[in-house]
């Protein structure tokens, strides 16, 4: 696979006078070309920072971007403005110019490309029709929902048929519903277009439904960094699996441990176990009783990945020989509670 | 008391003052809607963090609009007479008045542009930005599109200024409204004249403010 975003030793620092603050400190990263790539954190980890010295929105300290070979770090003015015409990004809250229709924005983006007036217009035509919003071609942003403004984003994005497409926080500010179709429609150009995409958002959702590989940042280092679904069944850093914890929300109430007669086990699934009927044949081999007190299974990539919390009451060393034989056929077991 | 008949017999005077004051003020708004706007943009475009960002252009222009501003009408008329009669051959009448009224106007105005650019998102600036558009781009396309309700009601306040700046030179014989009001209501104790005045520059101020307020609400597509 070939890289299309290289940054090497990356250092944004913002200077006030009181104090020297790293954005980004030292970040090395390498994006694929086709791949969505997410990079999580929560506000002040430096992620924005690090997407916007991408495409040198904002100039970087120190450090190399590589964007489809070249090093925009070295570029300026006429140079800068025509890589940035290959790298289109979208923003949390859309910015669009209020005082022109749906079609001047996006035309807006082609004129910047030195497009003949016949050419825009076809282009508009084809990309409203790609966001679906060829009925909107005249209306103001204003009479636009949220959903609409950022598809109207995509579309000026792509006018130019960009390499990439940078993603700053794209649906924080959409409701769960609008956020899922335009995800569908990342995803879809994603495919369609073999583009890549970076996306940085705070929400495992976005990660988890539409990005290949991710990236956990805190205090503007990458903490942590790999496939989607390596990261979310095995999170290695405390930041990661704290991210982990707003997806697999698993706190039993207090009364249920007192209460419970027998041992309580959480047990971790990875795809291809957690396809296998392991519970069933537990509670057929061993003489003990399952029951059920918590579960859930995400698809991560048609991946299943599940955390099942389970309650085996029975003799103690049969207990101990069930937990033994779920350790050996799923990918973790912890018991938070003996009797 | 008012009487009608000193009104009716001042008419054609106050006909021509009017059309000179519309005329003075005509021509400092179109010489600080022509200068002044260029100059707005200017200082907002090389601020601090904004896309052609030049500290020195940006502090020189400020000083020397900060300067002309800083200097009272009345005064930067009397200081400007030799430049007006360079230009204007005369330094009475409405065409000379004009000169210095341009000169105190387009600072003015490229404060108030520079203010109702201040006002746009700056997000929207940056995707302008990113998507690669040019600095000429950004401002035609971006910045004054923008920002056109805030700069047509900053030509409404200048325009208004303007009558007000109009009738003060009317006391060095620049002529309009403010000069028949001085002359009759000042030197000649007439009330009925000055009354006169008064409600026709009301009338003008309301309308202007009216119209600007009108075309404004017009052009806002927020």
């Amino acid at each position: 696979m070939r890289e299309m975003i290289e940054i090497q030793n990356l250092v944004k620092e913002y200077k006030s006078k009181k104090a020297t603050v790293l954005g980004v400190n030292n970040v090395s990263l390498t994006i694929n070309k086709g791949e969505i790539f997410g990079i999580i954190g929560r506000s002040g980890a430096g992620k924005s920072s690090l997407l916007r010295c991408i495409n040198l929105l904002e100039e970087p300290t120190s450090g190399h971007v590589f964007v489809d070979g070249v090093d925009l770090t070295t570029l300026k003015g006429e140079q800068l403005r025509q890589a940035r015409l290959k790298i289109g990004m979208i923003f949390q809250h859309f910015h669009l110019i209020r005082a022109k229709t749906v079609y001047e924005n996006i035309a807006f983006a082609l004129k910047a490309n030195h497009k003949s007036p016949q050419e825009i217009e076809v282009r508009v035509t084809e990309l409203l029709d790609m966001v679906g919003l060829a009925d909107k071609r005249d209306a103001y942003p204003a009479q636009l929902s949220g959903g609409q403004k950022q598809r109207v984003g995509i579309a000026r994005a792509l006018a130019n048929d960009p390499h990439v497409l940078l993603c700053d926080e794209a649906t924080s500010a959409l409701d769960p519903e609008t956020t899922q179709s335009i995800l569908e429609l990342l995803k879809k150009i994603n495919r369609e277009l073999q583009l890549t995409i970076v996306l940085i958002t705070h929400e495992m959702e976005v990660v988890k439904d539409i990005c290949d590989r991710m990236a956990v940042m805190q205090n503007g280092i990458i903490v942590e960094e790999g496939k989607v679904y390596d990261t979310f069944s095995d999170p290695k850093h405390p930041t990661t699996q704290s991210f982990m914890k707003s997806l697999f929300q698993f706190e039993l109430p207090e009364r249920m441990l007192k209460q419970c007669q027998g041992t309580i086990v959480k047990i971790h699934f990875v795809a291809p176990q957690a396809e296998e009927a392991v519970i069933t044949e537990v509670l057929r081999t061993f003489d003990v009783k399952g029951n059920i007190l918590h579960g859930k299974i995400e698809y991560i990539h048609d991946n299943p990945l599940g955390i099942l919390i389970l309650e085996l009451i029975g003799d103690g060393a049969e207990v101990q020989r069930a937990i033994d034989y779920i350790a050996k056929r799923t990918h973790r077991v912890e018991v938070l509670h003996h009797v | 008391m008012f009487d009608f008949s000193s009104v009716i017999e001042i008419l054609p005077d106050l006909n021509k003052s009017f059309f000179q004051t519309l005329y003075m003020v005509g021509i400092s708004l179109a010489a600080a809607i022509v200068v002044g706007l260029p100059i707005g943009i200017v200082l907002f475009v090389t601020d601090r963090g904004l896309f052609l960002e030049n500290v020195a252009v940006k502090n020189m222009l400020g000083f020397i609009v900060n300067m002309i501003r800083s200097i009272p009408f009345i005064i930067l008329m009397v200081l400007l007479f030799p430049f007006t009669k360079m230009i204007t051959g005369t330094t009475i009448g409405p065409t000379a008045a004009s000169v210095s009224l341009s000169v105190a106007a387009i600072p003015f105005f490229a404060r108030l542009v520079e203010q109702a650019l201040r006002e746009i998102d700056k997000g929207v600036i940056e995707a302008a930005v990113s998507i690669g558009a040019t600095p000429w781009m950004i401002i035609k396309d971006v910045l004054l599109p923008e920002a056109k309700p805030g700069i047509i009601q900053g030509i409404n306040i200048t325009a208004i200024s303007l009558v007000a700046y109009s009738a003060m030179a009317g006391i060095i014989g620049g002529g309009g409204i403010g000069d028949l009001a001085i002359r009759f209501g000042y030197n000649r104790y007439d009330d009925t004249i000055m009354f006169t005045t008064v409600v026709i520059l009301i009338c003008l101020v309301q309308l202007i403010q009216y119209g600007g307020d009108f075309i404004a609400k017009k052009v806002d597509k927020r």
